[in-house]
């Protein structure tokens, strides 16, 4: 133990990764980036969409190879080949779901798939013997024969947590623990985590909901971009700290350009659609806001803050729980998203591939999907007007392909999104529902997409934008509402929403100087 | 967040087109080519294989598989699978005579009879198709369980509803779907050739068809844009059964009998790989009913070049197997 010698200084961190880089494809996902977790230490790892918490997590535990960098756990370099290699060496991940059989004994949901045989049996008291070790090891002491569900749910979940964690982990990942877990069960995950820390193991808990970290979390780091962008105590951040970090502004900075707004807004008409409470079973707990004639209205918020699931709801993707949609002057209620269509609105979801294109069909049919029924004549398709329609939306939005007949998935990411907005334009909508429109997609086209909503507007349609970057909300919207977990919190002008104003919203939810809440 | 950056990455870089290009000619011809040789060699090699006798035997015994296949290949273009349509063939089987041969109500007219009898025991193997359909969309039961249902309780049904008797009949007028001719064509060659037709042109130039291809090719997304997906996958298994009834009738008409232990038995699998070695995915998304009909042929003639050349039947199969595997396999090979 030469170790003990030496004078104390900063004790060495559990786990160091340094300089990670990753790249798919070409594509960089992590550049640079850094995670120290020191021992005994819940650290929260947060950052938008693409900001590489993921992709750092899933090269920790072996999931993908790195490119670039060095990681050191417990002194020494370490090199995961799996998940499950991950966790022999120490440190184990945590998914959402974890199952358990509970009508059977504690002692049989810890031990199942790894049973002590003995003559071919069941070797029952080394069974028992290992469970009670595990659980000691998280200071629970419980009477492993009994059946789980006769425990409360906070004991529960720790036995699958023991389970998962087994003897080994020294290091507990959780990514998103508390994304589908009701209040409750938060605080119970919380005390699972305390009791954790003072086994002496160390979490890194990922997640957006920002007064979680204040609870449960020592230190934070957040990245962007791929890269970290700061380590600090949470003692010592402030919320709006965090939020302008992880969307890579600087506080100060209100450098908005205020282009060609004025005129516009002289053309925003009555309202077209008018949202009210809206609340879903989960996530949307109290939306309002309005979308009027030639306006475009942006939702800003942050990851799970709601602006997803209401706008689907809006649009009859999902169900909606309570609260009230007018659409026209007239109640809506779409059952489905035929309902909405049928009224004149379109959608266009943030995920392109898993919800928009269909791969193995053509430009052509990807581009007329919603309009089909307009194109046929006793359920048989008008191939002629369907050509027309087509060449026109192709010349309009300047689509890239080789033609009408091209399949859409050879296309770039940009052509493909500009199809499925040709899909809505097509059917000549009133009101555009675009959830990240330009996500993934190459700087020139994201260009182009974003004129092309503003001219859509011009020429009277109302607009409702969802998008990650509050850049691309702040200056393509007319108006802006901000959600903050599941509630509408501020309603801004285009004027009134500068970063600092919607940041401010989005961290505390509480209105500030600038910002009015809604009604 | 890795698979989305994974997934910007869809343009196939410069000089593979071509080459993907001519592996999805060799796939889409394949079946078609092995047809081809399969019958030049039959030409060379088999005795009297050149004569309208083998051809109308060929045609009369794949017609079933055709009608039936037509009906599979539009629920696995909405990325389904029907199981019960062997068992639908035998509701429709015993059902038809029951009515024909007076057991319910005696009909007077024999005509009346057996109009009667066709439209209402297809109706019934219609109905159950859409019963399956129903399942499927109302519980979100995977085809492949929820057809389960009716395979293993439809020819219960069958059974129960012929007592576990065999129906023998000599009815003329029902029994021309089985033994008639249409212009020297065999009755059921002419109704697999219309609903091939039929089902060709409905996927290729109707609404139908086109909401048929987008539910299996990105079910989400076509929900999300309008697309009726309940009502859409009710049609297709409502058709699948349409097509067992009919395939039903033809059975019963060539035998002069029902027989619920056999009619259509093992008929799921003779439709499946026919759809498959046609080219239509099983993924769905893509189909082809010329294809299916291609697939058949093939099967058919593989089975047939067997047995006309001396090869016991058991071989035969195993044969078939490997023939069906190596043509899914060159499919393959033209996806990217």
């Amino acid at each position: 133990m030469t170790l003990s010698a030496i004078p104390a200084s900063a004790p060495a961190p559990l786990l160091s990764m340094r300089a990670i880089g990753k790249a798919f494809a070409g594509v960089t996902a992590l550049d640079g980036a850094s995670l120290e977790v020191a021992q005994g230490e819940v650290h929260a790892l947060i950052g938008e969409n693409g900001a590489g918490k993921s992709t750092m997590i899933k090269i920790l535990t072996g999931y993908l190879a790195r490119d670039a960098g060095e990681i050191a756990f417990e002194g020494a370099p370490f090199e995961a080949r799996s998940p499950q290699d991950a966790q022999a060496k120490g440190i184990s991940t945590i998914y959402q779901e974890i199952n358990l059989v509970p009508f059977r004994s504690v002692t049989e949901n810890i031990c199942m798939g790894r049973e002590s045989r003995r003559y071919g049996l069941l070797n029952w008291p080394a069974m028992h013997a290992q469970a009670r070790a595990l659980l000691a090891r998280f200071k629970i002491d419980i009477d492993v024969r009994q059946p789980l569900n006769r425990f409360n749910t906070a004991t529960q979940q720790m036995v699958a947590i023991a389970r998962a964690i087994g003897f080994k982990a020294k290091l507990v990942i959780m990514d998103e623990p508390t994304s589908s877990l009701d209040e409750a069960e938060v605080e119970v995950l919380f005390d699972v985590i305390r009791q954790l820390k003072r086994a002496g193991v160390s979490v890194i808990f990922v997640s957006h909901k920002l007064d979680e970290l204040y609870a449960v979390c020592d230190r934070v780091t957040i990245m962007r971009d791929g890269k970290t962008v700061k380590t600090a105590q949470l003692g010592g951040i402030t919320k709006l700290e965090l939020v302008a970090s992880m969307l890579g502004r600087a506080l100060s900075q209100v450098a908005k350009s205020a282009t060609a707004f004025g005129d516009r807004h002289g053309r925003i008409g009555e309202p077209v659609l008018t949202a009210t409470h809206l609340k879903a079973a989960r996530k949307v707990h109290d939306v309002s806001f309005a979308v009027r004639r030639g306006e475009i209205a942006g939702f800003a918020g942050l990851l799970g803050a709601g602006r997803t699931e209401t706008a689907r709801m809006v649009f009859g993707a999902d169900r909606m729980h309570s609260g009230s949609l007018t659409f026209d002057g007239v109640a809506l209620a779409p059952r489905q998203p035929l309902d909405a269509i049928r009224r004149g609105i379109g959608f266009s979801s943030e995920d392109r591939k898993l919800e928009g294109i269909i791969p193995d069909m053509s430009v052509s049919e990807n581009l007329t999907l919603a309009l089909m029924p307009q194109l046929a004549r006793a359920g048989i398709l008008d191939e002629a007007r369907q050509r027309a329609v087509v060449e026109k939306f192709i010349a309009r939005l300047g689509i890239k392909c080789s033609g009408p007949e091209q399949r859409i998935r050879e296309l770039s990411g940009g052509n493909q999104q500009k199809v499925l907005l040709a899909r809505w334009l097509a059917m000549n909508p009133k009101l555009l529902i675009l959830d990240e429109p330009t996500r993934g997609i190459d700087v020139g086209a994201k260009a182009e997409i974003q004129g092309l909503i503003k001219e859509l507007a011009d020429q009277g349609l109302a607009v409702l934008m969802i998008s990650s970057e509050l850049e691309e909300v702040l200056e393509g919207s007319d108006r802006i509402f901000v959600l903050r977990e599941g509630r509408s919190v501020a309603e801004l002008s285009h004027d009134e929403a500068s970063e600092d104003a919607v940041m401010a919203v989005m961290a505390h939810g509480a209105a500030v100087e600038a910002a009015r809440m809604p009604e | 967040m890795t698979g989305r950056v994974a997934g910007q990455v869809d343009a196939s870089p410069p000089g593979a087109a071509g080459r993907a290009a001519s592996r999805a000619l060799v796939a889409r011809y394949s079946t078609l080519a092995a047809l081809v040789m399969l019958i030049l060699f039959n030409v060379a090699y088999t005795n009297h294989f050149v004569s309208v006798q083998t051809l109308n035997v060929n045609l009369t015994q794949v017609a079933t598989i055709v009608i039936v296949g037509v009906g599979m290949t539009l629920v696995i273009a909405t990325a389904g699978i029907d199981l019960s349509v062997g068992s639908l063939m035998a509701i429709a089987g015993a059902l038809a005579p029951i009515i024909f041969l007076g057991k319910v109500v005696p009909i007077g007219e024999v005509h009346v009879a057996v109009a009667a009898a066709m439209i209402l025991s297809v109706a019934v193997a219609g109905a159950l198709g859409w019963f399956n359909g129903w399942l499927i969309t109302r519980f979100s039961i995977q085809p492949i369980i929820a057809t389960l249902v009716l395979f293993i309780a439809g020819r219960g049904i069958a059974q129960v509803m012929t007592n576990g008797n065999l129906q023998p009949f000599k009815l003329d007028a029902f029994q021309w779907i089985g033994l008639g001719r249409w212009l020297g064509i065999p009755a059921q060659v002419v109704v697999m050739a219309a609903m091939v037709a039929a089902a060709a042109w409905t996927l290729r130039r109707s609404l139908f068809g086109r909401q048929i291809l987008a539910v299996g090719g990105n079910e989400r997304a076509a929900r999300l844009s309008g697309v009726p997906v309940a009502r859409v996958k009710h049609w297709v298994y409502g058709i699948s059964g349409l097509c067992s009834g009919i395939a039903g009738l033809v059975v019963i008409a060539i035998n002069s009998s029902s027989d619920a232990n056999l009619v259509g038995l093992g008929m799921e699998l003779d439709a499946i790989a026919a759809v498959a070695v046609g080219g239509t995915l099983l993924s769905g998304g893509r189909a082809t009913i010329v294809g299916t009909l291609i697939g058949a042929l093939f099967i058919q003639l593989v089975r047939y070049t067997l047995l006309a050349n001396g090869i016991p039947d058991d071989v035969s199969k195993l044969v078939k197997a490997a023939l069906i595997v190596a043509a899914v396999w060159l499919q393959g090979q033209g996806r990217g």
